[in-house]
């Protein structure tokens, strides 16, 4: 038989139709977890998360918690918490700053390198080699402008050949912060969520939904979002390459012509954020950024740019995940990081305006799949209008399922090992 | 009030979920102990049954309504809170809830809450401040939920009656995955 043939994923996965078993099946979770998420590039963090020497905070690469540490030499570390003599976590803290980790249960400590630095009583390891028993550490470690990303695999395209035209969408953030920087400094909300991880990335880039599970919203406030995902939108869904995705709204923006109408407000609410832009890039690059604005892109499998805050997600089973969200800031811009905060905590989060009716929504589709007819979910919205940009890049009406095709054909790439 | 007062401070390494030290009033006034109390079980009544005008009008013109995350004083203007309202936007999340497609409420939860552990603090305004404990059972369409948390009011009196100017939950779990929290908490 020829070794690329594999039916299982010719029947689960077709064109524009997946079977719902891909969102339920905890086998085809643990398979996931083997060939994607301990495989591919992850988004671990952000530097500005750890600033300081000895800094460290909990992450996670999947289900799996990982410490994200700068150790003393300023470099970022992705120790793996669990102590090589039996198991034990070294760290029960969320977050803080130290140098070292001693395991609670035999004493051993660590450097946050990872390095072993002692244990009790040594008389008892005469001979041992020390330097095979450090932590763990994820086995690939880089990072594009201050995101942190971690693959366990030890060989696979470069963390830049990974993200492939999602570079851009970190580009156009970070040249929307007056610094060229942003930070991710305010804590995370943390959305449990009964619904299995895919139906979560498929949302971020599907605009076909927010003028029904949003309008509550649209209707009472002065949202402009409402109107990128209407029928006469111009703005594109657009593939990104591996499975990255985005909703493009420029060309709407464009069209409007007007600088941080993006973000729902005018330069004279702004002054200081536009007098820096204007000093950092001249006056009309700066007005060319604040017309396009930030991104709303889904980098596979787990961080959404979401114009104005980031989104990690975490699969913890077949049908549990965790929505991990925060307010990105613009470093140096306070003026306008304040209003980044307050619009993303009326958004996101648990008792968000917008999240807690997506994840309604995610966890419905959860339960719906319990019931087993029709067997596959119809993904065919907008096949026949789908063409190539400049680029070379697929894309779409802002309201096509577009992102999912783009998702599943990179999925089952990674699941067949292609 | 008196000011015969006793600090508590909580241990160390559980300074973020303890929060800073409040000064807690010792003496007992019968009469506004009761008004007090009568004035949040009616609150939780409302919210127990969605009645959102009547809720929203218990709040005085400067409200503010607090729900942390990741500790108990946090600072609101530079960490992430899962509801940080001043009034126009406890007004926004009432307009929200009452259009009928707030999809999370849609149906609405199912709830009741028992409230206890009243607590008078110091208070150096004519606000009257008083913590209490709640816990909320809650069932919807995903399943059966229950939430815990210490809550801190300031109320005043507006035209006679109380109002509430400051609202501040703090869920004990605040610091973990928690699921949609869509109701008046
Ligand atoms: S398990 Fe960590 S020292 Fe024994
Ligand atoms: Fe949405």
């Amino acid at each position: 038989m020829d070794g690329n043939f594999n039916p299982k994923w010719d029947d689960l996965i077709q064109p524009g139709r997946v079977h719902g078993s891909l969102y339920y099946d905890e086998a085809i979770f643990k398979e996931e977890v083997e060939k994607i998420w301990f495989k591919t590039w992850v988004y671990i963090g952000h530097e500005s998360e750890v600033p300081e020497k000895n800094d460290f905070v909990t992450k996670s690469l999947g289900p799996m918690p990982v410490l994200m540490a700068r150790d003393s030499n300023g470099e970022i570390q992705l120790l793996l918490n669990r102590c090589p003599h039996r198991g034990n976590a070294v760290c029960v803290q969320d977050k803080g700053n130290r140098a070292r980790f001693t395991c609670p249960y035999h004493s051993w400590t660590f450097a946050n390198t990872g390095e072993l630095i002692n244990y009790a009583f040594p008389e008892g390891y005469k001979g041992t080699d020390k330097s095979s028993l450090g932590l763990s550490k994820v086995t690939r470690v880089a990072s594009y402008r201050g995101f942190v990303f971690g693959s366990m695999a030890a060989d696979g395209p470069t963390l830049e050949e990974h993200l492939d035209g999602a570079k851009g969408s970190i580009d156009l953030l970070c040249d929307n912060s007056p610094t060229g920087e942003i930070q991710i400094s305010a804590g995370f909300l943390k959305h449990r969520t009964r619904a299995n991880w895919k139906f979560i990335l498929e949302n971020e880039c599907d605009g076909y939904h927010p003028a029904f599970v949003h309008s509550s919203i649209f209707s009472v406030s002065d949202s402009a979002i409402g109107d990128l995902y209407g029928d006469a939108a111009v703005a594109v869904t657009r593939s990104l390459g591996n499975g990255h995705t985005e909703v493009d709204p420029r060309p709407e923006f464009r069209r409007r012509d007007k600088p941080l109408s993006w973000f729902g407000t005018t330069p004279d609410r702004l002054p200081d954020y536009v007098r820096q832009m204007n000093e950092a890039y001249g006056e009309d690059r700066a007005r060319q950024i604040m017309i396009d604005g930030t991104p709303h892109t889904m980098i596979f499998p787990n961080l959404f740019i979401a114009e104005i805050q980031i989104f990690v997600i975490q699969p913890i089973s077949a049908t549990e995940s965790v929505q991990h969200s925060t307010a990105i800031q613009f470093k140096g811009a306070p003026d306008i990081n304040r209003r980044l905060r307050q619009q993303t905590m009326g958004s996101v989060g648990p008792a968000g305006f917008l999240l807690a009716d997506d994840t309604e929504m995610y966890e419905r589709n959860q339960r719906g799949l319990e019931i087993r007819q029709p067997e596959y979910l119809y993904l065919k919205r907008g096949e026949h209008r789908e063409r190539r940009d400049e680029n070379g890049y697929l894309i779409g009406h802002s309201t096509d399922d577009l992102p999912s095709r783009a998702i599943w054909k990179h999925y089952r790439e990674m699941m067949e090992d292609k | 009030m008196s000011t015969d007062v006793a600090e508590i401070e909580g241990p160390d390494i559980l300074k973020e979920w303890v929060g800073k030290s409040r000064v807690y009033e010792k003496s007992f006034n019968p009469q506004l102990y009761h008004e007090v109390q009568q004035f949040i079980f009616r609150e939780a009544r409302l919210q127990d049954i969605h009645d959102y005008d009547a809720w929203e009008e218990l709040w005085t013109d400067d409200a503010l309504y607090w729900v942390p995350a990741n500790g108990t004083d946090t600072d609101p203007e530079k960490q992430m809170s899962l509801i940080y309202d001043n009034r126009s936007r406890i007004a926004l999340r009432i307009r929200q809830l009452k259009t009928g497609r707030r999809h999370s409420q849609t149906p609405p939860s199912q709830l009741a809450r028992v409230i206890s552990n009243f607590e008078f603090l110091a208070s150096d305004t004519d606000d009257i401040k008083v913590m209490c404990n709640t816990q909320i059972f809650e069932t919807n369409l995903r399943g059966d939920t229950m939430w815990a948390s210490r809550n801190e009011y300031s109320l005043r009196r507006v035209d006679g009656a109380l109002r509430m100017a400051y609202k501040k939950v703090v869920l004990i779990n605040n610091n973990k995955a928690i699921y949609t929290l869509s109701f008046l908490v």
